[in-house]
């Protein structure tokens, strides 16, 4: 029987939700919540013990906890790590990615996570392991338990596995050397030339080495005079006027808004509130202006070290929200800002 | 969204948490906040430690507005 330990999140832990984020790290003994889902699917290997970390303490201390979870696993026998599924979250998906980097890098057990495409954990760590596809929410816990363990399970007994797309991870970028049959239709001359009739015919072809793109944005020039600069304000931490008029969603948002605050010197508690739905609402309901810090900016521009502030802030909500969709948001943002000759922005994430 | 705004044309600081995050999906101007529930005060502080706190790393956003850089830079904050 093979040991493996797998790493949840508070909520996955069964500790409780936001209000538990900051939950320090911890091991139990044997399968909790998804464990027991991965303990069905598993042959010949089971889940020994469970590591429990909120996901803002990890995300806000990853060095912390990771040194403390490192010290919890390094004497237990261990022949693989999991750690998720974590669908489509946010800081939940990149703690998984630092914890699976840290296991494999410190204590040499291979270790595999899964998450949706969608999330910032799989470009940051695609490259350094195996990331299982995974669905974008908890109602694919099935089907990401179970792809998981068709890879574990081959792995563990020592069956040869199929690569990226065969085994539904995202591909990491490595590339394994094959040596075909020695005739002539398997040399590169003969591939090669093979594809560039194709091309020159017009007819469809696959190339062997797909260059990704990067995508990176030129860095747009500093303002010249800070003093004379207009500056507009944006958040994607969800805060909005209490009635929520634009109704834009607490998660996977589509919708975006725009509020007025020529006549405001700071954003008023009860006038404002956050709606975003991946963090306790607590401190931002009590002072909007931890993440929409107008009082700051209306001093700043008071003293004169900026022009002026723009006259509305911009929201939306970050959770969930598709690359696609915020996309979309920004450049229906981007006229209003041209109009006001806007000179420069501050975007406040959460 | 800061990518879009930045091919606009307009220089963009993104202030965040996440760092890391923030890095790899390519923001060129960027300030850390202190966390994600409440990223420029912490509620657990007296409010006078939270403002001064809220407006240095304002001021820091600003200057970074108006800084050259020549690649991807994270600006460093006092408190």
């Amino acid at each position: 029987m093979k040991n493996v330990i797998l790493y949840l999140n508070q909520f996955f832990g069964g500790v409780g939700g936001e209000d538990k984020a900051d939950q320090e790290p911890y091991i139990v003994e044997g399968a909790i919540g998804p464990g027991l889902a991965f303990n069905a699917a598993l042959k010949d290997a089971q889940i020994t013990h469970t590591v429990v970390c909120g996901d803002n303490f990890m995300g806000s201390n990853t060095d912390e906890a990771v040194r403390r979870i490192m010290e919890m696993l390094k004497d237990k026998p261990m022949d693989f790590f999991i750690a998720g599924p974590a669908f489509q979250a946010g800081r939940y998906t990149v703690a998984c990615g630092n914890i699976c980097k840290a296991v494999m890098e410190q204590l040499g057990v291979p270790a595999v996570t899964s998450m949706n495409e969608e999330t910032p954990g799989v470009n940051m760590f695609k490259k350094d392991m195996i990331i299982f596809k995974g669905g974008n929410s908890a109602a694919k816990m099935r089907k990401d338990v179970g792809t998981i363990c068709k890879y574990v399970n081959k792995v563990l007994a020592g069956e040869p596995t199929g690569g990226a797309d065969a085994e539904g991870y995202f591909p990491r970028g490595i590339r394994h050397e094959l040596f075909l049959e020695d005739k002539r239709e398997n040399t590169a001359a003969y591939r090669g030339v093979q594809m560039l009739i194709k091309k020159m015919n017009k007819l469809p072809y696959q190339t062997e080495l797909v260059i990704p793109k990067k995508d990176v944005v030129p860095i747009a020039p500093a303002v010249k005079d800070l003093s004379k600069a207009v500056i507009a304000m944006l958040n994607t931490g969800g805060i909005v006027p209490v009635d929520n008029p634009d109704r834009i969603q607490s998660a996977s948002a589509t919708r975006w808004g725009r509020y007025d605050i020529s006549k405001m010197d700071r954003l008023a508690k009860g006038e404002f509130k956050t709606i975003h739905a991946g963090f306790d609402p607590a401190a931002a309901n009590e002072d909007p202006n931890v993440i929409m810090p107008i009082d700051a900016m209306r001093a700043y521009e008071k003293e004169g070290k900026i022009g002026r502030l723009h006259p509305w802030f911009y929201t939306t909500v970050g959770t969930g929200t598709t690359e696609a969709e915020a996309s979309r948001m920004a450049k229906e943002i981007i006229p209003f800002l041209q109009e006001d000759h806007v000179d420069a922005v501050i975007m406040i994430s959460t | 969204m800061v990518k879009e705004v930045e091919r606009a044309g307009f220089p963009i600081v993104q202030m965040c948490n996440l760092i890391p995050v923030a890095t790899t999906v390519g923001a060129n101007r960027m300030v850390p906040t202190i966390s994600i529930p409440y990223p420029l005060g912490d509620p657990n502080t007296p409010k006078d430690v939270q403002w001064k706190l809220r407006y240095h790393r304002v001021g820091v956003a600003l200057d970074a507005l108006a800084t050259d850089i020549t690649e991807q830079t994270v600006f460093k904050v006092k408190i």
